[in-house]
């Protein structure tokens, strides 16, 4: 994936998540949390996606890493960039 | 207590006698043995089946949800435990853990109502409900109960600040105790929690359960525990009743399996749904962890437990709608301690009109109050009867005064003590909600004493109810998830 795949790749697990959220015009560089109504079940659900999609272990001392969009392509670029993306599964 | 003893008292104790065995299907591993299924173990064996891994539950009774349950009586009633009321959050929970069609049936209740020296009033529980009562009824200024509830919703766990629930709301609304009671009561009866708990656990939990409403299921308890039984069977679970786990199997610091009604049965991971120190203490025994984790847990406060009473009405009996949930005291002034007395003077009366189960035409009504273990525990058996007499009739003389004339219509009263609550989920000291705030930090780091041991059961407070039970389950399976696939990799 590239870090635009890694993009699509969130959204699309946010979308399944939260279904009547727009993500159209989320702010990169802006807390998720601040833009769109996510809790911390939310949360996890998203960390749950990430780990039957992808593989992705996410440790939960580093869930704060992904509080951004930016924060969340450079956090998983490493384990993601080998990976294909999927959507809409 | 053995086994033998406990199965094959007879059916008066509830717990019938075993005539086959229940674990003759059994397999000898699985991914992930669930320990007991009350609505915490019941939610992490569904999502980690979802995830694709083999998962038993083995339950001691012969009936699941542990204490979101249900019993039936002679007469066609039908009485339920733990549904008086749950945050709305358990909707969302239901959508995404169970199914769509669970949570559609969950409602919101109609009126709540409070009678005591301080105030009678009715509210819906919402947060707008909440502030109109403040400013109106107990005359605070809006300004004021704005700010009480945006600090409540800045409160997080990681925010702990060592205040009490008593201090925030002396530091609120000074000398008002009769806000303080409108604030503290229904939390009390909801999680056991009191004045000098952490304000933090409160704030999590008022800005759950106090500001969109409280919520039942309609259908009954029977009938969303049989909703659950076939999703967990759609899911791939595979449920064992009547067996009771009698120790958890660790070598080498990590988890290898259990025994259970005698067998021992394989696995990488054991989410134990028992209480924290039974699975701690007698499950896996202290040895197997660190000095100061048993320490540590040893420590743990254990939450109060509870009495009910009840009651039944006859067939073609019915009352006026009053209200869904009554919370009354005869107490001038509130304090929590008062709360738990055995000869207390505070309960609350949930009403179950024939709404309750569609197509139904009957009516319960079932009254709860807090209560200590060691006050029940010391009893003899005939100071024991009469003690529960006196509950079942000070709690009829109760209602009297709001439902006038409901004595005449019961055909069925029955009380349950703190003996009871132990006697059927093995809860010690049959605690209703788990243990105190401190227990929260070692339930969620068991597993790093013991690799692939994981507690999701009542605890810490916020973690308890129905919602912080199904909520923890899901956490807890994420991270028994997290560790079967790390599992995997490692051997793939
Ligand atoms: C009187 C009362 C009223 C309540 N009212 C409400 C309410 O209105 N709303 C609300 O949200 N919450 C309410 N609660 C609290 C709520 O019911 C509990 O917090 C929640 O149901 C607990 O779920 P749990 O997952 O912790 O497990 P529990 O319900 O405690 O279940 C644990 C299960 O494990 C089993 N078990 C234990 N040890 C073993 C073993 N060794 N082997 C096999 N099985 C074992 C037990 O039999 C039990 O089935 C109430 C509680 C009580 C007591």
């Amino acid at each position: 994936m590239t870090r635009e795949e890694i993009v699509e790749a969130i959204k699309d697990i946010i979308a399944t998540i939260a279904p009547d959220e727009d993500l159209s015009n989320l702010k990169h560089d802006v807390r998720l949390r601040d833009q769109i109504a996510l809790d911390s079940m939310d949360f996890l659900d998203i960390v749950m996606e990430l780990r039957k999609r992808y593989g992705v272990q996410v440790p939960e001392e580093d869930y704060k890493e992904l509080a951004t969009m930016d924060g969340c392509v450079n956090y998983l670029y490493p384990q993601l960039s080998t990976k294909q993306l999927k959507v809409g599964v | 207590m053995t086994r033998e003893q406990k199965y094959y008292k007879g059916s008066l104790d509830g717990k019938a006698p075993l005539t086959h065995d229940p674990l003759k299907d059994v397999r000898a591993r699985y991914d992930a043995i669930v320990i007991g299924s009350g609505l915490g173990g019941l939610t992490a064996a569904n999502i980690l089946a979802r995830c694709g891994h083999k998962v038993a539950v083995l339950e001691q009774h012969y009936n699941y949800g542990g204490l979101a349950t249900w019993f039936k009586r002679r007469g066609g009633h039908i009485f339920d435990v733990s549904l008086h009321g749950f945050p709305a959050g358990m909707k969302k929970t239901c959508r995404r853990y169970w199914n769509e069609a669970i949570a559609a049936r969950i409602e919101r209740l109609d009126s709540i109502r409070f009678d005591n020296p301080q105030f009678r009033l009715e509210t819906i529980f919402t947060r707008d409900d909440f502030t109109r009562l403040l400013v109106e009824h107990f005359r605070i200024e809006r300004a004021r109960v704005e700010t009480f509830y945006s600090e409540l919703a800045r409160m997080d766990f990681f925010s702990d600040s060592g205040e009490t629930a008593g201090e925030l709301f002396e530091r609120h609304f000074p000398g008002r105790n009769d806000v303080h009671r409108l604030l503290m009561e229904p939390i009390t009866y909801a999680n056991g929690s009191t004045l000098s708990d952490p304000a933090i656990s409160y704030g999590i939990v008022f800005s759950n359960f106090m500001s969109s409403g409280v919520y039942t299921f309609g259908g009954g308890t029977d009938w969303l525990i049989g909703e659950m039984k076939k999703e967990l069977a759609r899911s791939g679970v595979e449920l064992f009743n009547r067996v009771e786990v009698e120790g958890i199997l660790v070598e080498n610091g990590q988890t290898r399996g259990v025994v259970a009604n005698g067998r021992e049965i394989a696995c990488e991971t054991v989410i134990s749904n028992a209480s924290l120190k039974s699975t701690v203490e007698r499950l896996v025994g202290e040895s197997h962890f660190s000095s100061a984790f048993a320490a540590g847990v040893k420590a743990v406060r254990l939450n109060n437990s509870s009495t009910q009473v009840y009651m039944g009405l006859a067939e073609g009996e019915s009352i006026p709608f009053l209200t869904d949930l009554l919370f009354t005291s005869t107490r001038e002034r509130f304090d929590s301690p008062s709360l738990c007395d055995l000869h207390g003077e505070s309960r609350t009366f949930s009403f179950y009109y024939p709404k309750t189960r569609p197509g139904s035409t009957r009516t319960t009504i079932v009254s709860s109050m807090n209560a200590h273990w060691r006050d029940w525990a010391g009893m003899d058996e005939a100071s024991y009867l009469a003690n529960k007499a006196r509950l079942e009739a000070d709690t009829v003389t109760a209602l009297e005064r709001h439902v006038p004339g409901i004595r005449a219509k019961l055909t069925h009263i029955e009380a349950a003590t703190p003996r009871t609550f132990e006697f059927y989920t093995q809860s010690p000291q049959g605690a209703s909600f788990g243990t105190k705030f401190e227990g929260l930090r070692y339930s969620m780091e068991l597993s790093k004493e013991v690799q692939g041991l994981y507690h999701a059961g009542s605890v810490g407070i916020i973690m308890s109810g129905w919602l912080g039970a199904a909520n923890y389950g899901v956490i807890t399976a994420s991270k028994a998830d997290g560790f079967l696939r790390s599992l995997e990799k490692v051997r793939s």
